[in-house]
């Protein structure tokens, strides 16, 4: 049994917003516009946070690419009413859009606030719901969606290893946002397998979480110089 | 001449006040009916956007996702604890001058939570799905915890304000008011005799105590709503405690709001008098008191902790954006209301309606510091959220208040406000068995034979 986690590069990470993109093609994530964005109404599974320090050197920006951190204890299925946020068996948070019924309590209680919620019916522009990629459900209005890891591509990945007889590797399966940095800051794999390259940054010296100390146990880690 | 036989046979009642406006009724009924229900359809016009739209037509966004809808929902079960539970204290505590308030106070309480627990369904996303709550509802939510405390509360709620109504309903059948198969099916076969009387004194004793611990239980669960969670400014153990006490706070002064509006409109000058509500402000004083001792509490140690995540959503209160709210949340609430109810001079009729009005406002301004900054300042460092509620938020405000009165507008219309059978009870019997009760807590007399 895998044990999905994602290690984020903050020193490579050039805050181009990538992954965003990659995330919403790959996702079925309807664009808001412009003037719900400005209503604090976007849209992401991945975010980007922008973290501005003061240092001896002058004030400094440091990009922080967010998705949901899947986390080992969440906050938020402790306090859904309908058992519509989950806790899957390979460590993924997971949402069932067709029970939920838009309370919005998982949002208030996440601490890091990585679920959206579906203000509108989700309006499609020109013929992107024909080009909307089919192996993603698509949401409708007053959901609450996040973050799934792009769990359709492992199960993909798994399906293709097991008509090839072969184990799932290492590399096999990926995110969109991993797939589409372009300083490849951003790498996704098993973190109980000791050798893959994401359980080997895990274990960096530059690794850390966020807000560890709420013991949510996130499985996002994040490597940088700098804390 | 038959009007004056009728006169004379109503006036022969001593107590005709209570009913006169079931008996005969007015136009200002149909006026205040007529404009509270278009108030009410304005309001639901407004919502039918949100049935047809989405939420999205809220004020509500991404950090701050629980707005209006929530602040209203805590407010208005708040004020439910008015009724039952004040009226329940007073019965259990044998409050001779509680006879005229409790049935007001009931009645608060069922057209409250009626109203508050309608409000999550107006906050859902898909209010067509409610009924996963009870096919896949997980009981460790403390969503689950509201829907059975609330649901239990308005229940006995709803079985203690008509239990002690029979008697009355029975007047008014024997008195053949119109519709009498409305009274016939209502009184239950009421006649008064001494075994009636004795199961309906031993169920309203069962009943009054029975509704004390929901009561509390109610608020504790919505406050846990709030401290389950992780959240700075929420997650806090004083929080079952301090909503219970602002509960019953705003629910005493709800009450006497409402006393002072009836006492008014009704004529009931000499039922509610100037004892009733000196009594019942000096409820509102302790309250007043309690409140700010547990706001006291709770802000110093926020703040002597410096949590940096915590002072973000202190000082967003303090001196931030929601600073005009948290102070005026602090005037109404402790500095105009004890100002004006410690002093006699200024505990009069008027100066009670002034403190018991901030203490509403105030009350609800408390709700709203608590929902709104802690979803604003999320832990990450992403831009704050702001909330301004839109218009359709406002008109299902205001449809809310409109339905509070026009509950009560229809009450009025068909049942007694004041308890009859309870003010006879109290003049006949009670002044006696008040005063005998009164000797039991003297020394006994000496007798005869001790004296030396």
């Amino acid at each position: 049994m895998s044990r999905w986690g994602m290690v984020i590069d903050l020193d490579r990470c050039t805050g181009c917003g990538a992954c965003i993109s990659a995330c919403h093609q790959e996702n079925n994530l309807v664009a808001v516009g412009e003037e719900e964005t400005e209503r604090d109404r976007a849209f992401h599974w991945i975010r980007m946070l922008r973290e501005t320090s003061d240092g001896p050197s002058g004030a400094s920006v440091r990009f922080l690419p967010q998705p949901c951190f899947q986390c080992d204890n969440p906050p938020c299925i402790r306090v859904c009413p309908v058992h519509a946020t989950y806790l899957g068996e390979e460590g993924i948070v997971g949402q069932v859009y067709s029970r939920c019924i838009g309370c919005r309590y998982c949002m208030a209680a996440c601490p890091y606030g990585a679920k959206v919620f579906n203000w509108y019916e989700p309006e499609w522009l020109g013929d992107t719901e024909e080009r909307a990629n089919p192996d993603v459900s698509r949401r409708p209005k007053g959901v609450v969606e996040k973050c799934t890891f792009c769990h359709h591509r492992i199960i993909i990945a798994r399906d293709e290893a097991r008509a090839a007889e072969r184990d799932l590797k290492d590399g096999d399966v990926t995110t969109a946002c991993a797939e589409s940095c372009p300083a490849r800051a951003i790498v996704f794999g098993d973190l109980d397998d000791p050798d893959s390259r994401v359980s080997r940054l895990a274990g960096n010296t530059r690794a850390f979480r966020v807000a560890e100390d709420l013991g949510t146990e996130p499985k996002v880690f994040y490597l940088s110089e700098r804390e | 001449m038959k009007t004056d036989e009728t006169t004379i046979e109503r006036s022969d009642f001593q107590d005709y006040a209570l009913i006169r406006p079931i008996e005969e009724g007015g136009a200002g009924f149909r006026v205040a009916f007529t404009l509270l229900t278009l108030v009410l359809l304005g309001g639901w016009v407004l919502f039918s956007r949100q049935i047809l739209y989405g939420l999205g037509v809220t004020g509500l966004n991404q950090p701050v996702a629980w707005g209006f809808y929530i602040v209203n929902f805590v407010f208005f079960i708040g004020i439910s604890h008015a009724g039952t539970l004040i009226s329940a204290i007073l019965r259990l505590s044998n409050a001779e001058w509680r006879r005229p308030i409790t049935r007001m106070a009931e009645v608060i309480t069922v057209i409250v939570l009626a109203i508050g627990g309608f409000h999550p369904l107006l906050d859902m996303g898909r209010p067509e799905r409610l009924l996963n709550i009870f096919t896949a509802g997980r009981l460790q939510s403390p969503l689950l915890w509201d829907v059975t405390a609330i649901s239990a509360y308005f229940m006995a709620s709803t079985v203690y304000l008509f239990i002690p109504m029979i008697p009355d309903i029975a007047l008014l059948r024997d008195r053949g008011v119109w519709p009498h198969w409305f009274y016939r099916f209502l009184s239950w076969g009421w006649q008064g005799t001494p075994r009636q009387v004795a199961v309906l004194n031993r169920a309203v004793s069962i009943m009054m105590v029975v509704v004390i611990p929901i009561a509390v239980s109610v608020h504790t669960v919505i406050s846990y709503i709030f401290a389950m969670t992780v959240q700075p400014g929420w997650h806090s153990t004083i929080f079952g405690p301090y909503f219970v006490v602002g509960a019953i706070f705003s629910g005493i002064a709800a009450l006497m709001l409402v006393m002072i509006v009836m006492r008014r409109v009704f004529h009931l000058e000499s039922y509610l008098k100037q004892i009733h509500f000196d009594q019942l402000s000096k409820l509102l004083l302790v309250m007043s008191l309690l409140w700010f001792y547990f706001t006291f509490s709770e802000f110093l140690t926020g703040f002597f902790g410096n949590e940096p995540s915590e002072m973000r959503v202190f000082y967003y209160k303090i001196s931030g954006a929601y600073a005009p709210f948290f102070w005026g949340m602090v005037a109404f609430n402790f500095i105009i209301p004890v100002t004006i109810l410690s002093f006699r001079r200024l505990r009069t009729i008027p100066g009670i309606f002034i403190a018991s009005s901030t203490v509403v406002i105030g009350m609800w301004l408390e709700r709203l510091n608590i929902v709104v900054p802690s979803l604003a300042n999320p832990r990450l460092p992403y831009p704050t959220g702001f909330y301004i509620p839109s218009i359709v938020e406002w008109g299902m405000f205001a449809g809310a208040i409109a339905t509070f009165i026009l509950g009560f507008v229809l009450f009025a219309r068909f049942f007694p406000l004041i308890s009859v059978w309870e003010i006879q009870e109290g003049r006949e019997q009670s002044v006696k068995e008040t005063s005998e009760r009164l000797k039991g807590y003297l020394p006994d007399e000496p007798s005869a034979a001790r004296v030396r």
